[in-house]
């Protein structure tokens, strides 16, 4: 029977190297950049959720069997397993579930002003319906759990249907 | 007994974890697969099948990567299939080598978990943006640590833990790191190193955070009757379970992970676990940054709510406490090549419970552990029990 | 103790060149509901074991897409999983789960939302090997083009019967109301279509199709529970074969003789060509489905082009191929092209195939390949009959 201990393996297998061996050109490298490219069919209820954005206004779906309210809308309710029976308009004030702030962008690299980002719980959806969405107009230390904010939108000329139809919520 | 076959590991492998390896990712493939089948004392004639497990393809840059990989993984010419839950695939990985062997199909499965994180340009961290929901998420620039700390900072709200307590699992992983020969960030830190390190997205920053990497690792899986002739120690998979949460995370409280709760007590049913914190002598839940560790104890039942970080702070979660957490050094210190540091820490659980740990090694003959890994949007748990 | 797996219940949206009034969450969602319905009314949030979702992040354009499934196939906080690969084996996968006689009822799931990806090609280009491949910059097709010289080489197969098999599964899919690309052409239609990746021209290449496919399987005691109709899993089979094309046998489809293989022999299929009433297979570019008849044992080696030629794979010849008209005929569904393959091929086994029925089908072979430029490809054989 053969067992080798881990306990003994003197080698594991592996050969580091380093960025810069890598940007000076010590390692052999082959690049690409993949073409990729999507236009994602919105389907029946974001594509009003859309349209709504871009007249000001945030809807959601509701489920007559466990009576939620729900955002961003959806077709079917995921609880109950079956199609959403309506629309409803919530309100575009909320309260902060949670929130961070982001002192690095997408790519890791440092940013100068920090974005304060949270998850904002819509007044008129169910409980802890949150969107995610950035704050501003406070100092971030001045954030806190459950303070009311309201949305600030763009002006109706510059609103194209999308989630940055509201640039971002403040201190309600 | 659970399964048509009960289900044995039989053997390990690990290649280092490191920012950059030169190897690709079916050389790292090899690699650990070499390894696993050579302390099995196996060939690849007795692998009848192979279960691979890879996160997103956006950092080996290839579409369909799995196909890529089929050889490395040693399976030319085998039934190969790759399963993908974003960061619990390495534990789920091996959860799906189980099922190959308990159906009765095959009597050998060989599992191989890999990820090439470095080949994504300027740095991987851009490959996550494209996580998130094109039209809730993406349009606000979000990356991934961002939703880390919305949830790390719920953590702590609801519970009134502070970061000091929180910093003590990344100081404890990180020393416990220095004794795996693979680890890429073993270190000797101080809670304040973790509080002065740099804020990356309060109140997440640099110390509270595992490195990206690339890595592979391999086990190898045999049926009772085979596994019996290849090894007098073989650890049995006695319990495995999975579970996903809502894709609308926005939505959830995220305070306490259902998610891996509901994947831990699959797995404890079929393993016939009543009392977690009695019955389990030794765990590897999944750490990306520290506060996961104390999140996800929670959610393995394996202390209250809101409990873990007391546990932490009394030492019961070292080496020599009364419950080990991450012996390992976990992600934080071996490293994070997504689904290969997941399939890492059953690959330690194996090792603790055959005593083969070295320095790592967790005393007290522990006989059952449980390794978990999480993943997606604050959405997966996918959870190992294994027993001696 | 071991107990039989079935397939008790399927859902189908149908496919459609272009889907643009639905979401693919809402395409899934009406899968799923259809399925469970067709299950016997299961409730997935109760009824359920586990669930497979088969899909790979490419194709969709989202990274880890498994995040985006549970919801609407019932499964938020349930057992759910993804396998990076197509439909096919995420049934191989289901069958094993009921196999370990830990899971009665597993729901596979696999959807193409093509009409979505606006760079196709350039995603198919995406999956060669970075070193040796890529780097050659030509359309990725040339795998195809490449294997169909040697196949027509080895086996003496023309070109003209490579047509035939355009023309008679784009006929078929004429009487069939879930595929998307029926139609009337002719042998010099085909032979005539511009030229390609030589020697295939564009006829010859199936065009993509969205829709969405959920199928529900069980062990036997459930499957009787929720289903007069139940469509045995004899056998199914996976296999890959080299990732490096350069050491590949090119003529012939080694991934789907070794799956045929498997999946015979756990069926208890001595004699394929007798055994076997119909097939559902992978005919994504024409010559394909004659290669794999061949790898699958249905005819012998070089005779699949005669064959075709003679009619004998019409609907009403001895050994019906793709009556349901095909991927050629389907369209091409990415990843839940297997599972429309299983799908065709159970609807005959129930004698809910319509007007492309097949009389006396007992027991038909699903086969697929996942296409340029892997070498996998799974086979179930499904019956009637449990053993």
């Amino acid at each position: 029977m053969k067992n080798k201990m881990s306990a003994k393996i003197k080698e594991y297998p592996g050969e580091e190297v380093k960025s810069s061996d890598i940007k000076e050109g010590k390692v052999l490298t082959v690049r690409y950049r993949p073409n990729v490219k999507y236009m994602w069919s919105t389907g029946v209820a974001m594509s009003r959720f859309l349209k709504e954005l871009k007249n000001g206004k945030i809807i959601a779906t509701t489920c007559n069997k466990c009576g939620r309210i729900m955002v961003p809308p959806r077709m079917f309710c995921e609880q109950c397993f079956k199609p959403t029976d309506g629309w409803t308009y919530v309100k575009d004030t909320g309260t902060v579930n949670t929130y961070s702030v982001s002192f690095i962008a997408g790519d890791a690299s440092r940013i100068k002003e920090p974005i304060i980002v949270a998850v904002i719980d819509l007044d008129g959806a169910s409980k802890g319906m949150g969107i995610l969405h950035t704050m501003s107009e406070i100092d971030w230390k001045k954030v806190k759990f459950g303070m009311k904010v309201k949305a600030v939108w763009k002006p109706e000329k510059e609103r194209t249907g999308a989630i940055t139809d509201i640039k971002y919520f403040k201190p309600a | 007994m659970f399964g048509k076959k009960r289900v044995a590991v039989v053997g390990a492998g690990l290649t280092l974890f490191r920012r950059n390896l030169k190897e690709t990712g079916r050389e790292m493939c090899y690699e650990a697969a070499k390894m696993a089948l050579d302390s099995a004392g196996l060939t690849l004639k007795d692998i009848q099948s192979v279960a691979y497990g890879s996160a997103p393809d956006a950092f080996d840059g290839i579409h369909m990567k799995g196909e890529n990989m089929t050889d490395g993984s040693g399976a030319w010419r085998k039934p190969f299939s790759r399963v993908y839950v974003g960061g619990g695939t390495g534990v789920f990985t091996a959860d799906a080598g189980w099922w190959h062997v308990a159906s009765g199909l095959f009597d050998t499965c060989l599992v191989v978990a890999e990820e090439k994180m470095s080949s994504c340009y300027p740095h991987p961290a851009y490959a996550f943006t494209t996580i998130f929901d094109p039209i809730m998420d993406r349009p606000h620039g979000t990356t991934l640590i961002w939703i880390f700390s919305l949830e790390m900072h719920r953590y702590m709200h609801v519970h009134g833990i502070k970061k000091e307590q929180i910093a003590l699992v990344s100081v404890k992983n990180k020393r416990n790191a220095l004794d795996h020969p693979c680890a890429q960030l073993g270190a000797k830190i101080t809670v304040e190193d973790v509080l002065n390190s740099e804020i990356m997205c309060w109140p997440v920053q640099r110390l509270d955070i595992s490195p990206t990497s690339d890595g592979a690792a391999a086990i190898v899986l045999a049926s009772e009757d085979v596994a019996k002739k290849i090894t007098d120690n073989p650890v049995w998979i006695d319990g495995v379970g999975w579970c996903i949460d809502s894709t609308y995370w926005t939505n959830r409280d995220l305070y306490y992970p259902d998610y891996v709760e509901c994947a831990a007590r699959m797995a404890y049913k079929m393993a016939g676990i009543k009392n977690p914190p009695k019955e389990i002598d030794v765990a590897e839940p999944y750490d990306p940054f520290d506060y996961k560790e104390l999140h996800h104890m929670e959610g393995l039942l394996l202390c209250k709510k809101g409990e873990a970080p007391k546990l932490t702070q009394e030492g019961v979660t070292q080496r020599d406490g009364d419950l080990p957490i991450n012996p390992s050094g976990g992600l934080l210190g071996v490293g994070n090549p997504i689904a290969a540091a997941g399939l890492m820490k059953v690959c330690e659980i194996f090792w603790q419970l055959r005593g083969e740990a070295g320095k790592r090694q967790v005393p007290g003959d522990p006989r059952t552990g449980v390794a978990q890994a999480w993943g997606d949007l604050m959405q997966y748990g996918s959870v190992i029990v294994m027993r001696r | 103790m071991s107990e039989e797996v079935a397939i008790a219940g399927i859902g189908c949206t149908g496919f459609k060149s272009i889907t643009p009034d639905v979401s693919y969450k809402e395409l899934m969602f009406e899968a799923a509901t259809r399925a469970y319905q067709d299950a016997g009314g299961i409730n997935p949030r109760k009824d359920v074991d586990a669930f497979v979702t088969c899909a790979e992040d490419y194709w969709e354009g989202h990274s880890i897409f498994d995040e985006f499934v549970p919801d609407q196939i019932g499964a938020a906080l349930r057992h759910l999983f993804t396998v990076s690969s197509d439909g096919m084996i995420g049934l191989a996968t289901a069958y094993m789960l009921i196999k370990t006689g830990e899971f009665s009822t597993v729901v596979v799931e696999a959807h193409s939302k093509a009409s979505d990806v606006t760079t196709f090609t350039d995603i198919v280009n995406f999956a060669l090997d970075p070193i040796f491949n890529r780097p050659l910059g030509a359309h990725p097709h040339y795998f195809a083009g490449l294997e169909m010289t040697r196949f027509l080489h080895e086996t003496g197969s023309t070109r003209e019967q490579c047509a035939q098999v355009v023309v008679k599964n784009r006929k078929n899919a004429l009487c069939n109301p879930y595929a998307a690309h029926g139609a009337q052409i002719t042998l010099e239609d085909v032979l005539q279509s511009e030229p390609y990746f030589y020697p295939l021209n564009r006829l010859d290449i199936s065009p993509v199709a969205d829709g969405g496919i959920v199928m529900v399987l069980a062990s036997e005691n459930a499957a009787k529970k929720l289903t007069d109709k139940p469509v045995w899993v004899r056998g199914i089979g996976w296999n890959s074969d080299t990732s490096w094309p350069e050491s590949r046998e090119w003529g012939r489809a080694v991934y789907a003789e070794l799956a045929a293989e498997m999946a015979y022999k756990t069926a208890g299929i001595r004699n394929p060509q007798k055994e076997v009433d119909f097939a559902e297979i992978d005919d994504s570019f024409s010559y394909k489905e004659l290669q794999h008849l061949e790898a699958l044992k249905l005819c012998r080696k070089g005779e699949a082009g005669k064959l075709t030629e003679e009619g004998e794979t019409e609907i009403d010849g001895d050994l019906p191929v793709n009556a349901s008209g095909g991927l050629l005929g389907m369209g091409y569904a990415i990843e839940a092209s297997g599972l429309h393959r299983v799908l065709e091929t159970a609807l005959q086994l129930r004698g809910e195939a319509g007007k492309h029925q097949i009389c006396n089908a007992k027991t038909g072979v699903a086969q697929i390949w996942r296409g340029v430029p892997t070498a996998t490809g799974a086979v179930a054989v499904l019956s009637t009959e449990v053993k």
